[in-house]
């Protein structure tokens, strides 16, 4: 190692690192020391509400002192992290919030005039990362018509084109379909020269792993529970890490199918489209079913959700509903229902977890279903206790859904839906950013609904719970 | 849905001209107007104004529809004019007290009314051939703005159609967790009210984490900024302006020697 | 740390205020409509339409008490006018100077305290300031015709109170709802909080 007065060039050190983030009791990340040198390729492993996200955070020196509470202490080249940006890249794990500009080509060219580089460097760059990327689009394409994977590849492209020494990528590829998440890791295997640092936060290792030399796990708890390279982690602590949560190779989950054939149909969707982004489609659920949809990033997956959730007015075609499902109003299409006659029937689950929450506690916004469609108290209180326990939320009752990780965001929003346990349930990626432990938890509770004979609908990438739990699938293709 | 997109036919020979030099020209032409309260001043302005309309590539279907509250406050004018105008002179028309018409009335009117016209028209045919990140980049970079103040409000008017998005998608968590207001206009008003509560809240916390992925590509580093899209000011844009200020300035000057000028103050 | 320590704006003290002028500005363009709208109803009485004022001058109070650092209440009241603007008001270029003369008013009060108390006197002050300043720019730019007693003064008078209203009172208690859902965590008036 390069040494220049004792600090290793290019390395990150934490000792005895810890942040609560203001407003909590408990602390996201404590106790930590970690060590990783110049050109070391780390994945970063945890279950879901380790602080992982908040441990980049602080790396990208982007903890504000007025946001929380420090200990311990951080260090990148030896300097403090707010003082070592330029030197740092960090893909955020949700891509919405971290588009600037309003066209494609300036918010890829934004960090670039940030950094002075030089106004004729800068679009031959902005092509390059684009082009490494795999972005389909014109640099004028407005980012507010980006589906979310599309915005992802972008966010990506835009911290590549920076060049920078360490880079942080908090689940790149979670809204990806799997060839694009096959090209974004090619991508960031291609932009890492032997002098560029990586630390991955990542679920799904087995897809990661050809792209580091180094696992850390951390602890919820506080400090780092093994270290080492994937080989040796995993043969030593393998079967408890599994149990713990973490998605190690070679530990394949139980699938679940159904118990029996499929019933009666509760929906049907005929030449369904909303031009231009979802061409007509076909489909239809029954009861006891688990169907799953997929397809390419922009195929338009999330706008058949909504439409099929009787929340978008169709453009062509229509959505019908079984007499089994809404009884008299099955004459009048879903979108035209009153709300909690909706809710009771359909209840869905939006791609961006924000997009769904209401209220300001959690626990408030798993009681909120249940209440207006009517059930009594005591019931609202089991169920919600039953969910929060269940699905690892129990200590965060009294929490803003706003300030959860990204994957107790998607697992409270799931659970909103689920506690109103509608005959239909549409789920837009429901599983993204879960580790292991939570993510069957999921699968269990969707598989317990759909054998008590409610229909399920999941648009997905996740290969996983395809295979754990769909019984048909249907794909929608991408439009030329 | 609101459309930020600018609307006119690119390439157009003014629209293409610097976006500083534009507004300037518009902020110009509408403050000389200002100053008069006389009818012919603002007839001749609005004539040059409908006149010069192909240059910048705009339609005058598209100029009356983004017009068209417009023409309603004109008519707000002259109901509150009819009834209380400061100047009653002249012959009587109507009189069925409180209300008074008079010859007076009727010209002080059409003045303001063709004033209103002649001062918003500019600004609405400058803004709908502007875009905002072109604006921005001019007002760095050609009018000496502070950079970290105008990119910053760049980023956030990014968000205004994400908004209108966001309204429908907040709308359509409510719908789908059984929230509705049905018929009940009480209702609809407090959820009205409690979405568009929702949605200031939800940009803000948007704007936060903006910031924060701002910062985390150098926003606020320090570094001198460069930029990537060059605004140019040259004489042209001086020439727009001078223009603006000869031509407000000649409406002006016509009115005047016809003796119809009324000064705004005086 | 009870008042911010420094008047450097942070990056998301620039963001936040341009939001809440942005969010703002798009209120502006639907409130042009409803203000529209509502000329029938003022029809016997014009003048009182001036009670419907306050929501113009909003994000001058607001940005003020949010951001709480020197030139907060000018900065929102403008962006949102240019924004209004932007999105092809009716009143056209002009608002740009109006909403620069608007922030003004509530500027100078936050400025007279020194920006250092942001309580209900000081936001109803701010907006009556900026009430005041949009009154003395619409006496003279826009009302210049109308009867002085029988229009101009009332409607000077009932802009004022519009604004020391909706958007003095108002403004400070939607700062307050707004902090309460934690959206403000990381600015001065969000200090005190539960911990879960
Ligand atoms: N802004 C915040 N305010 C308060 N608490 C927060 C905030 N961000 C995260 N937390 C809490 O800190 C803990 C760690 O969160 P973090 O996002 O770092 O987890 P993570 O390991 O990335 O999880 P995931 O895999 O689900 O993304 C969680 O319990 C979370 O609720
Ligand atoms: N509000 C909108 N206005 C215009 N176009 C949109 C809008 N929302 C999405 N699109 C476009 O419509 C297409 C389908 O979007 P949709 O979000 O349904 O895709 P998706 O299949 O869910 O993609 P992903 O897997 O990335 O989530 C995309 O090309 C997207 O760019
Ligand atoms: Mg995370
Ligand atoms: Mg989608």
């Amino acid at each position: 190692m390069f040494r220049e007065g004792g600090v290793a060039v290019g390395s990150v050190v934490l000792r005895g690192f810890g942040w609560r983030h203001a407003g909590r009791k408990r602390w996201a990340v404590r106790g930590l020391d970690l060590r990783v040198e110049r050109g070391e390729r780390v994945l970063l492993l945890g279950p879901s509400g380790a602080g992982k996200s908040t441990l980049l955070a602080a790396l990208a020196g982007l903890l504000p002192e007025d946001s929380g509470e420090q200990e311990g202490t951080v260090e990148i080249d030896g300097l403090d992290p707010r003082k070592a940006r330029e030197r740092v890249g960090i893909v955020f794990q949700d891509p919405e919030s971290q588009l600037v500009m309003a066209r494609c080509g300036d918010d890829v060219a934004f960090g670039l005039e940030n950094r002075g580089v030089p106004a004729e460097e800068i679009w031959p760059r902005v092509d390059e990362a684009l082009r490494r990327v795999g972005f389909p689009y014109r640099r004028d394409r407005p980012t507010a018509a980006l589906s979310g994977g599309e915005q992802q590849r972008l966010a990506l492209a835009g911290t590549l084109a920076l060049r920078p020494e360490l880079l942080l990528l908090d689940e790149p590829t979670a809204n990806l379909d799997p060839a694009g998440a096959a090209q974004v890791r090619r991508a960031v295997a291609e932009a890492l020269d032997a002098d560029t640092t990586l630390i991955l936060v990542e679920h799904r290792v087995t897809e990661a792993l050809p792209l580091v030399d180094r696992v850390v796990v951390v602890e919820p708890g506080g400090g780092v529970r093994a270290d080492g390279t994937p080989e040796a982690v995993f043969a030593a602590h393998g079967d408890v890490l599994a149990a713990e949560g973490v998605w190690v190779p070679g530990h394949p989950v139980p699938p679940r199918r159904a118990a029996g054939p499929a019933g009666d149909l509760l929906i049907t969707a005929d030449r369904l489209g909303l031009p231009p982004r979802l061409a007509p489609t076909d489909l239809s659920v029954r009861a006891g079913e688990a169907l799953a949809v997929l397809g390419p990033n922009g195929a338009g997956k999330s706008t058949l959700a909504l439409l099929l959730g009787g929340l978008l007015r169709p453009g062509a075609g229509r959505v019908t509903a079984s007499a089994e499902l809404a009884g008299r109003d099955a004459r009048t299409p879903p979108h035209r229902w009153r709300a909690p006659a909706l809710a009771r029937r359909i209840g869905s689950v939006f791609q961006d977890p924000e997009h769904q929450f209401v209220t300001g506690t959690v626990r408030d916004e798993l009681a909120l279903g249940p209440r207006r469609t009517g059930t009594p108290e005591p019931a609202v209180r089991a169920t919600v206790d039953e969910l929060l326990e269940r699905l690892g939320l129990a200590a965060l009752a009294g929490a803003n859904p706003y300030t959860l990780s990204g994957g107790e965001a998607r697992r409270l929003s799931v659970a909103t839906a689920l506690a109103t346990a509608p005959r239909l349930l549409i789920c837009d990626e429901p599983t993204f950013g879960q580790d292991r432990r939570t993510w069957r938890e999921l699968v269990d509770l969707f598989a317990g609904l759909r054998d008590a004979g409610h229909g399920i609908v999941a648009v997905t990438h996740d290969a996983d719970f395809v295979a754990a739990l769909a019984d048909r699938t249907v794909t929608l293709e991408r439009r030329p | 849905m609101i459309d930020i997109q600018p609307v006119a036919a690119p390439g157009a020979p003014l629209a293409r001209r610097n976006p500083v030099a534009k507004v300037a020209a518009a902020l110009v032409f509408s403050f000389v107007l200002l100053a008069t309260l006389d009818p012919v001043a603002p007839a001749l302005a609005i004539a040059v104004e409908l006149a010069v309309l192909p240059l910048f590539g705009v339609r005058y279907r598209l100029l009356a529809l983004r017009a068209w509250p417009l023409l309603a406050s004109a008519v707000g004018v002259l109901v509150t004019l009819v009834l209380f105008a400061a100047d009653r002179s002249g012959r009587v028309l109507l009189d069925a007290s409180p209300v008074l018409v008079t010859s007076g009335v009727l010209v002080t009117a059409l003045g303001l009314v063709l004033r209103l016209l002649a001062v918003a028209l500019p600004g609405i045919i400058v803004f709908a051939t502007t875009d905002a990140t072109d604006l921005a980049d001019a007002l760095i970079q050609n009018a000496k703005a502070p950079a970290r103040f105008a990119i910053g409000a760049l980023a956030a008017f990014r968000l205004v159609p994400l908004l209108g998005q966001e309204w429908q998608m907040i709308s359509m968590a409510r719908r789908a967790r059984g929230v509705d207001a049905g018929r009940n206009p009480v209702a609809r008003l407090r959820l009205f009210v409690s979405t568009a509560f929702a949605l200031l809240v939800g940009a803000i916390r948007r704007g936060t984490r903006l910031a924060v992925a701002m910062d985390a590509r150098g926003f606020d580093a320090g570094v001198p900024r460069t930029v990537a899209r060059r605004q140019r000011f040259g004489l042209a844009d001086w020439a727009l302006i001078a223009s603006a200020a000869v031509v407000s300035g000649a409406a002006l000057t016509v009115s005047v020697l016809l003796g119809t000028f009324r000064p705004l103050i005086g | 740390m009870n008042h911010t320590d420094s008047n450097r704006w942070r990056t998301i003290d620039i963001v936040v205020a341009a939001v809440i002028a942005v969010a703002f500005g798009v209120v502006f363009w639907a409130w042009g409509l409803v203000w529209k709208a509502a000329d029938p109803a003022f029809a016997a009485a014009p003048a009182a339409q001036a009670i419907m004022y306050g929501v113009w001058l909003v994000p001058a109070v607001l940005g003020g008490l949010v951001i709480r650092k020197p030139g907060a209440a000018l900065f929102c009241e403008t962006v949102a006018a240019v924004v209004s603007a932007l999105l092809g008001s009716q009143w056209g270029g002009v608002v740009i100077v109006q909403g620069l003369v608007q922030g003004l008013g509530a500027e100078l009060a936050f400025a007279a305290f020194r920006y250092r108390s942001f309580r209900l006197p000081v936001a109803v002050l701010a907006g009556a300031l900026t009430g005041l300043s949009a009154a003395l720019f619409d006496f003279f730019v826009w009302n210049s015709e109308y009867a002085l007693v029988g229009y101009r003064l009332p409607y000077a008078a009932l802009t004022v109170v519009s604004s020391a209203l909706i958007a003095g009172v108002g403004g400070y208690y939607l700062t307050r709802a707004l902090a309460n859902t934690g959206a403000l965590d990381r600015f001065p008036v969000a200090r005190d909080r539960a911990t879960v």
